[in-house]
């Protein structure tokens, strides 16, 4: 502040203000002039934080990027009678390097790879491939670990318990097999039940199951099940969808979400399986959901802020307790809120927990939506879609504020960096990209895939990118 | 012309006649023995339908033959072989893309380019002569000149080209033999596809052909190939190719080529 020169300066009366709506302090002068810097400064003054937290501040939803008088200009509503409200909104204290080269290339899948998964914690990686083999791989030396075989058909999808000590795949012929990453020896093989291929599978949030006991697998075949992966039994079913379910979700809140074919979002109940409400509004085909609490829910008990401490020493309920904590500090006051897209080319946002009224329906794409995240600080979408494009929307209102265009085939997946400052996506077009949000600009092009990018998968601590395609490599993308 | 459904009312009542499922199985079995006469005696053109619609049932008898047969093993499907071309889930109930990737290595074909060095699917062709590619047009008053040349072999021609005042225009293309699209086959996925020509590369008979831009069998052209979604491995879209000609255009009436991969 002290640096500000205070003599003849347009000065304008503002009020700093957080998230939920709090009031920071009393509303005070403020120079026209004053920087970024210096805002963060005041702003951590005023909440007597210590110097090193980073807020950006926004004005009527728009950024300051350099000073408050340049940011007022550009507005066309400039009121000089009333407080100006200042919306700050704290950064991750760490920092996302972008990845830049390829480390890896890593063979040894004979067809092409449909799904690469870190573990929750990063120090693992699986992945899964048309030549019905899951393997697993030591990124520090970067070579293959364990091959496990076992089903007979493609592997769809693989997911990590949140406790990293299972990893449950699933095949086309529609069964699901456990295996366990430290030894790759299968836990259990062949649970079968559905009768079409498998979609997706999401396991219970640690922070609600300390043990990671249940997941539940979506199919083809229009049912969700739960499975039990101790005693190995398919726990409940739950029937209602009349088309294909393409995605499911196990929200923070003890509720199931799944999307279909026959253009619903249902939620369930977890517990006891029944129906809560159906959220209709998509015009064809739901594709995928995003829960804002999504990266928490992956993470689990593991703070990649933190200094690495040995999380497998701890029993099961103390990672529970450390998880709920995580979760709720991670989540605020925010409640839970899902994002749907379609083949209807367009986003819905729900807010699945109290309401099936959507809160917004988001429009823009030409084409149809196949992939959508939500930005690990929760204040962002990112939506991709056929047309070649990615587009980024406000995560509390789906307020549309930029396209990334850059990609020359249809956009397969993205994912964000821990810190929401980057994210990559994968592409038919044979290459990843790296983009900055903050400047809505492609920032590396990672070009070395010799065929289509079926899947990317950044590390939840943000140290590397996996990413693998139909030409059956696997790549390892980092700094 | 009856008033209600009698007869129908009178098998409800009373039934079929005792010998009537009798009579139809052996009317049945005749059948085939009566038609296959009946197909014998025709002649002409009711021969032909006939036995044109006898062939269709045929195969469709086949085909529903091996369907049974196949449905019987089915438990020898579930342990067989992986089919090929995995996709992720995402990506299962899309329609089926055409699968024209090419991955190309755009340096070697660039060194190739400036070697001049082919490698071609027809390394040698038979050479066509001036005389027979150009016809000699007389001209002047008298019709004493004979400077002009009229093309007799097809012709790819610039889309912005105008023809020159007569007194200057040495060449003539006619327009009937203009092509503007050519019919490629792609060597590896065996498709063909139907693709603009943006140029003609070489005409191995002269130069002078290829600067008028006659295509012959053998001649190499360059043609627009974005359709197919070729992208190079910095995720570039790749537009123009180069394809060699297989055919007699001016025989065929078509232009068949193969591209160079």
């Amino acid at each position: 502040m002290a640096s500000v020169d205070m003599s003849n300066q347009a000065r304008i009366l503002a009020q700093f203000k957080s998230e939920d709506g709090h009031l920071v302090g009393v509303p005070f002068d403020l120079p026209e002039e004053m920087s970024v810097r210096q805002l963060n400064q005041t702003c951590n003054g005023l909440l007597g934080e210590d110097d090193d937290q980073i807020y950006t501040f926004y004005i009527e939803g728009e950024e300051v990027r350099e000073t408050l008088s340049k940011t007022l200009n550009s507005l066309q509503t400039r009121d000089s009678e009333n407080i100006l409200e200042i919306l700050y909104i704290p950064q991750t204290t760490f920092r996302v390097q972008a990845v830049t080269r390829c480390s890896a290339s890593m063979g040894g899948h004979t067809e092409a790879v449909i799904t690469v998964a870190f573990s929750p914690d990063g120090t693992r990686l699986a992945s899964g491939s048309g030549d019905s083999t899951v393997r697993f791989w030591d990124i520090q030396t970067q070579t293959p670990e364990f091959t496990c075989k076992g089903h007979n058909h493609w592997i769809l999808v693989i997911s990590w318990s949140p406790d990293g000590r299972k990893i449950a795949s699933a095949c086309k012929r529609g069964q699901i097999s456990l295996w366990d990453p430290s030894t790759g020896e299968a836990i259990k093989q062949k649970l079968s039940a559905h009768s079409q291929w498998i979609t997706w599978i999401c396991w219970e949030p640690q922070h609600m199951n300390g043990d990671c006991r249940y997941f539940v697998s979506a199919s083809k075949d229009s049912t969700i099940r739960i499975w039990d992966s101790i005693n190995f039994s398919c726990a409940r079913v739950l029937s209602g969808h009349t088309a294909g379910v393409t995605c499911v979700k196990w929200g923070g809140e003890g509720l199931i979400y799944s999307s279909s074919q026959d253009r619903t979002v249902k939620v369930w109940r977890a517990e006891d399986g029944t129906i809560c409400r159906t959220l209709t509004g998509h015009a064809h085909w739901v594709n995928t959901l995003a829960l804002n609490t999504d990266y928490l829910i992956r993470l689990g008990s593991y703070d990649p802020g933190a200094p690495r401490h040995d999380m497998g020493a701890l029993p099961a309920n103390e990672l529970q307790k450390v998880a709920l904590d995580n979760y709720v500090r991670g989540k605020g006051s925010r409640g839970e809120v899902l994002v749907s897209g379609s083949d209807d080319f367009t986003l819905f946002l729900w807010s699945p927990t109290d309401s099936k009224k959507s809160l917004a329906r988001m429009i823009g794409h030409q084409q149809l939506i196949n992939d959508v995240k939500f930005s690990p600080n929760m204040r962002l979408i990112a939506s991709a879609s056929f047309d070649k494009s990615i587009k980024l929307w406000d995560g509390l209102s789906g307020v549309f504020i930029g396209t990334l265009r850059g990609h020359v085939g249809p956009v397969y997946q993205v994912s964000w960096s821990a810190d929401s400052r980057l994210l990559c996506s994968g592409s038919s077009d044979s290459t990843l990209k790296l983009w900055n949000i903050k400047t809505k600009k492609l920032w590396v092009d990672l070009p070395g895939h010799a065929d289509e990018v079926f899947a990317v998968d950044w590390s939840p601590d943000g140290e590397r990118v996996a990413s693998g395609g139909r030409d059956k490599i696997i790549k390892i993308w980092r700094k | 012309m009856p008033q209600n459904e009698h007869i129908e009312l009178f098998r409800k009542r009373h039934g079929r006649r005792f010998d009537y499922f009798e009579k139809k199985r052996k009317r049945e079995a005749r059948l085939p023995k009566i038609r296959s006469q009946y197909a014998k005696k025709l002649t002409g053109l009711k021969a032909k339908i006939y036995n044109r619609q006898r062939y269709k049932e045929k195969i469709q008898m086949q085909k529903s033959i091996r369907l049974h047969q196949k449905k019987g093993s089915g438990t020898k499907n579930d342990t067989g072989t992986i089919p090929e071309g995995a996709v992720p889930p995402y990506l299962l109930d899309r329609e089926k893309q055409n699968r024209s990737k090419v991955l190309t290595n755009m340096v070697k074909q660039k060194r190739k380019e400036k070697a001049g060095k082919w490698t071609v699917p027809i390394p040698k062709v038979r050479s066509i002569g001036e005389e027979e590619a150009l016809k000699v047009l007389k001209t002047g008053k008298r019709k004493k000149k004979s400077w002009k040349r009229m093309v007799t072999k097809v012709c790819w021609v610039n889309d912005n080209f105008t023809r020159k005042p007569p007194k200057f225009e040495r060449f003539i293309r006619p327009m009937a033999l203009r092509f503007k699209m050519a019919h490629v086959t792609h060597p590896e996925l065996k498709t063909t596809f139907h693709l603009s020509i943006i140029g003609v590369k070489k005409n191995p008979n002269s130069g002078l052909f290829t600067q008028l831009g006659v295509i012959t069998k053998g001649t190499v052209i360059e043609v627009n190939v974005s359709e197919l979604g070729l992208v190079t491995q910095g995720g570039k879209v790749v537009w123009g190719k180069y394809a060699q000609v297989t055919n007699c255009p001016e025989n065929d009436g078509c232009i068949n080529a193969v591209l160079l991969v």
